[in-house]
């Protein structure tokens, strides 16, 4: 079978059967787990039916282009190695999915735990079938944030949210760094590629940032594999339901960082500094681990412990160096994550039936459920190396490496003793697992009488107690052709001869094996019964890595929080201050160190009228500037001024289609103001105690004002030096000359927007879509301060007038007021409107398009409103902005999508000539659509954040029924003062 | 022309600082109003001042170096059109947070005047 997308489908699965199982509902705990474990079953088949390819020594690789701009391509890879271990992942997932399916209580949210856990699955697939870094390194990331999600399962539970919260910082933080190892192994290797990085291993290990790499690498394998001293997080996950601590800490999380210890073997191993620091680090764990096994007295503990004990045991080996160690790496991994698997759900068996996992508290369990009982027995025989078991295959393969001389230091004297003395703690351990839970006395203190699991629930311990045995009895038969070419994958030509039989004869490994049971039994008759009263492992209990990494976290986030307070404000002015006076500071470096001078170019002669019209746009304002304190109508009416000469100045610099737009944008802006104005406090003038302006007042003013006049001063020296040097040549050049040719229009400006940058300007419709949105959202909400909700003074005066007056009624006046402009503003609807429609039409080629036509369009709709009033207007039309919005964000995208149909990219433009009887020959672009869409956007969102405005004031509740004129909002309280 | 422009982008960008650091909600909103006028003429002037030279080309081959450059203007005008919304979002802002707050001071409390 060589069709590589079967090798997607492995990948996506998983993550494709977490989807289904998020949507199911609570009580789908059978859909849930039989969804989940067919899904792990035919990953299974199909990574399994690429065992002809392997075997004969393919690397299958399945390739997708990501980010082929960074050289980066989707990458799916199959060796031997890799398809060993991702057949562990996926047996043993399906194992743990059958056996969670009876663990779990149906009160619980079954359906969302398997989500999780086969979202965890992808994950590990992910890392196992990556076949460039940065991808293996997004995986990676993705499972310690699945598994974030599964030990913190059951989160009303402080434990389970700590150790949750502990494993992803940890976890993270390794990967964090295990991506910038990655980076620089990229830049060595001159690829991302695992193939490519394996074949650079030589130019690697020479490169000067060799060691660096391996540190930051190292770090990522060790966070991940709880290897000293980042093992603290492992027994604090151990709060997670007993099914992911099975998943977990056999066959994949940890295993994550061995896997790519492994995988990078071959590349990164073979050096001193590799040698030391991993030997070191693993030697360190097996100790530590196996000795803080013995002391625990929680079941999930000592298997937390004895987990990161194998785990430095397989680090130990791989940081040997040598061919024959790695082989028993990799053996040993397998082993470890078939007894490991078993024997977690063996407790949580135990936990299940008896409601405790206390040592303390347990005893003579095996009358109860003697099938459990055997099942722990033999598999926590394989943990401690008992022979005839798998785990004694590959602890031997150990001991004998152990006496091999690796590198003349201290370490290889040292190695054979320490190696057999974590075997006997590891003897130690097990035999007081087995011999306090299962012998003795019937429990007394216990929640439950225990009795036998259901019978699917052990099945999945079976079968892996099955497996211990027959990989025990006959290696050679059952695991060997499956070792040999993951072996061969990883190492090639350097695989050494090994044998995988039972029996070696007498030698000195088998001699360490008989010390270490023999010293592990009786050490434990000596001293196992006084082990209940110890609260916390001795010598080592005092190093206490978890207080560490906690005192480390709350210094982080000291410091963060004292460099906030005190780098920090939350005074907006304050800010805005530094945020101006740091542009300023920057803008003005170059000119402080190069010098300023002004360009070569002729400036042209002013034209008096220009000159003229900026004299008053720049009087209007610094009069605003001066004015908008106390006289908001008048600063309102003179930034107008300002932005009329703006606009005056964008048609001279023959900018036809700035003008327009941004005259038609004032008057909405203007109406804009003008409404929320009601809205404002009164002003009074300062009064002063002393009255006059303090010191400290005038001060900061005259600093505001200096940092205003420096930035005026910059922006001014800036345009000039600008504009008197030559224009270099940029993409214009390729707009204007295919304006035409290309986009069917003769109006550049207009052909860049809705065709050249159609993607843009969808972009930008959308964000007016959401400020609408916003606005519409913040405006239901709107509680207006009291003294706003008043009636303007104009229409109380004349509310008054018209109840002192006999023969006039309520609002008379009102409804009378400036009636003649009324009726013509209500007479120019049906005229601006069909202007606004001929702007867009003839936007492509000359002034005009959907912005400056739909911004038209809403003016026609405004002065209807300010005509006749809000409730008049609505009784009349049907003003529907929400969904003019919508219309045109599925007509623009919509117009884009077309494209796909014709198999071109999104938003490729098309255009002809439609031959039209009398008129000729008509342009149709679908840019028209396209500018159509726009139109309507912004007609909807002009049109709904002024309506959502107006409405504020007839919501008022002091307002009576008759219709308010929207005229009448224009008054605010000091309104023409 | 290129000496008046350069002015009047000083101008509009002084006004508009000074506005932006009063303490009242509305004054920055003209601040902010100013300052977009003096960027966007900025902007334009980036594409050098032409007369008399809309790009609005014809329908044979087209000489860029005889049309103002049309890049500056379309950035300019996406501009325009979002600094409307922008003004927009802010005002109903100052509006909630009087309404909330009961002052228009832009830090919800009267601090400084």
């Amino acid at each position: 079978m060589h069709d590589t997308h079967y090798l997607l489908a492995v990948l996506c699965l998983p993550f494709l059967g977490s989807v289904i199982a998020a949507a199911l509902p609570q009580a789908g705990r059978n859909w849930a787990s039989a969804i989940a474990g067919t899904i792990a079953l035919a990953g299974f088949a199909l990574v399994a039916a690429f065992y002809p390819a392997v075997a004969a020594g393919e690397v299958i690789r399945h390739q997708a282009p990501w980010l082929p701009s960074l050289g980066l391509q989707f990458t799916l890879r199959l060796d031997g190695f890799t398809w060993l271990f991702a057949l562990l992942v996926l047996a043993i997932g399906a194992l743990v999915i059958l056996y969670a399916r009876y663990y779990m209580s149906p009160k619980d949210p079954v359906p969302r735990f398997f989500a999780f856990l086969q979202a965890f699955m992808g994950a590990m697939l992910g890392i196992v079938l990556s076949g460039n870094l940065i991808q293996l390194a997004f995986f990676w990331e993705l499972t310690s944030l699945f598994s974030f999600l599964l030990i913190g399962y059951w989160h009303h539970n402080q434990g389970a949210r700590d150790g949750a919260r502990m494993a992803l910082i940890v976890t993270g933080f390794g990967g964090v760094c295990m991506l910038v190892g990655f980076l620089l192994i990229g830049r060595m290797a001159g690829s991302y590629d695992v193939d490519a990085v394996l074949a650079a291993g030589p130019a690697i290990r020479s490169h000067e940032a060799y060691l660096p790499a391996l540190i930051l690498v190292l770090l990522g394998a060790f966070t991940k594999s709880a290897q000293v001293p980042f093992h603290f997080w492992l027994p604090h996950a151990m709060a997670a339901p007993t099914p992911v601590s099975a998943y977990l800490h056999s066959a994949t999380m940890v295993k994550a960082g061995i896997f790519l210890l492994i995988l990078l073997w071959p590349v990164l191993s073979g050096t001193e500094s590799w040698y030391l620091i991993v030997t070191t680090a693993g030697l360190a764990t097996l100790l530590v681990g196996a000795w803080s096994a013995i002391f625990q007295q929680d079941l999930k503990g000592l298997l937390a412990y004895s987990t990161i004990s194998h785990l430095g045991l397989i680090t130990l080996l791989l940081g040997l160096g040598s061919p024959l160690a790695a082989v028993a790496a990799i053996f040993h991994t397998i082993n470890h994550a078939t007894f490991k698997a078993s024997l977690f759900m063996a407790v949580g068996i135990i936990d299940h039936e008896t409601g405790t996992r206390d040592f303390r508290r347990l005893s003579g369990l095996a009358k109860f459920m003697p099938v459990t009982a055997t099942l722990a027995m033999v598999a926590a025989a394989a943990m401690a190396g008992v022979p005839l078991l798998n785990g004694f295959l590959s602890k031997e393969m150990f001991l004998a490496e152990a006496l091999e001389a690796h590198s003349g230091t201290v370490i290889d004297v040292v190695l054979p003793y320490l190696a057999t003395l974590a075997s006997a703690f590891s003897v130690f351990y097990s035999i007081r697992f087995i011999h306090k839970t299962f012998f003795g006395p019937a429990p007394t203190n216990i929640p439950r009488i225990p009795h036998e699991a259901p019978h699917w629930m052990r099945v999945p311990i079976e079968i892996l107690v099955l497996a211990c045995l027959l990989v025990g009895v006959l290696p050679a038969l059952t695991i060997g052709p499956f070792l040999g070419i993951a072996v061969e994958a990883v190492l090639a030509e350097r695989t050494p001869a090994y044998s995988l039989s039972i029996w070696h004869g007498f030698n000195l490994p088998l001699l360490m094996s008989v010390t270490a049971l023999v010293g592990g039994g009786l050490a434990y008759s000596r001293f196992g019964s006084r082990l209940d009263t110890i609260e916390r492992s001795p010598v080592i209990g005092r190093l206490r890595a978890r207080r560490t990494f906690e005192a480390v976290l709350a210094a982080i986030v000291d410091t963060a929080r004292a460099l906030h307070r005190t780098l920090g404000t939350r005074r907006l002015q304050v800010q805005l201050r530094l945020l101006i006076g740091t542009a300023i500071l920057l803008g003005s470096l170059p000119f402080l160190f190069l010098g300023y001078s002004v360009g070569p170019v002729p400036i042209s002669l002013i034209d008096p009228v220009f000159a003229l019209l900026w004299l008053i746009g720049g009087l209007c304002a610094i009069g605003a500037a001066w004015q908008a304190k106390f006289h908001r109508l008048v600063a309102l009416s003179l930034i107008g001024g300002a932005g009329l000469a703006t606009s005056i100045s964008f048609i001279w610099l023959s900018a036809p289609d700035l003008g327009l737009t941004q005259l038609l944008v004032e008057i909405v802006t203007l109406v804009l103001l003008l409404l929320g104005l009601r809205w404002l406090p009164l002003r009074k003038p300062d009064v002063w105690t002393q009255a006059r302006v303090p010191l400290m007042v005038q001060l900061r003013r005259a600093r505001d004002l200096i940092i205003a006049l420096l930035g005026g001063l910059g922006m001014a020296a800036l345009s000039y030096a600008m504009m008197t040097r030559p224009r270099t040549d940029s993409i214009s050049r390729y707009f204007v000359e295919n304006a035409y040719p290309e986009g069917g229009g003769a109006n550049v400006v207009n052909v860049i927007l809705v065709d050249f940058r159609g993607f843009d300007t969808l972009g930008e419709i959308t964000v007016l879509a959401i400020v609408a949105l916003t606005v519409f959202t913040l405006l239901r909400r709107f509680r207006p301060a009291p003294e706003s909700i008043e009636l303007p003074h104009q229409q109380q005066r004349q509310n008054d007038f018209d109840h002192a007056e006999e023969d006039r009624a309520h609002g008379d006046t009102l409804a009378h007021y400036l009636f003649v402009p009324r009726i013509i503003m209500q007479w120019l609807f049906p005229l601006i409107l069909t202007f606004s429609v001929y702007l867009l039409m003839r936007g492509h080629d000359l002034p005009g398009g959907g912005f400056a036509g739909g911004v038209t369009a809403s003016i026609a709709i405004l002065l209807l409103y300010m005509a006749g009033g809000t409730r008049w207007v609505e009784a009349r039309l049907d003003i529907r902005p929400l969904r003019w919005i919508s219309a045109g964000l599925l007509i623009a995208a919509g117009t884009g999508a077309a494209a796909w149909l014709f198999g071109r990219p999104f938003l490729t433009s098309y255009f002809t000539y439609l031959p039209v009887p009398l008129i000729g020959d008509v342009p149709v672009a679908s840019a028209l659509v396209f500018d159509i869409g726009v139109f309507t956007v912004v007609v909807g969102t002009t049109v709904l954040i002024l309506i959502a405005l107006a409405h504020q004031s007839i919501r008022s509740p002091l307002k009576k029924k008759k219709p308010a004129g929207e005229v009448n909002l224009v008054d605010a309280p000091e309104g023409g003062n | 022309m290129e000496v008046a422009l350069s002015l009047a982008i000083g101008i509009l960008t002084a006004s508009g600082l000074w506005l932006l650091f009063r303490p009242r909600t509305f004054q920055v909103i003209l601040g902010l109003s100013l300052l977009s006028y003096a960027v966007n003429l900025f902007i334009i002037a980036a594409g050098r001042l032409r007369t008399d030279a809309p790009p609005i080309v014809g329908k044979g081959p087209a000489d860029a170096a005889a049309y103002a450059d049309p890049l500056p203007q379309a950035l300019v005008l996406t501009a325009i059109v979002i600094s409307f919304a922008t003004t927009a979002l802010l005002l109903v802002v100052l509006m909630a947070s009087r309404g909330l707050t009961g002052t228009d001071h832009v830090d919800g409390e009267d601090g400084e005047a």
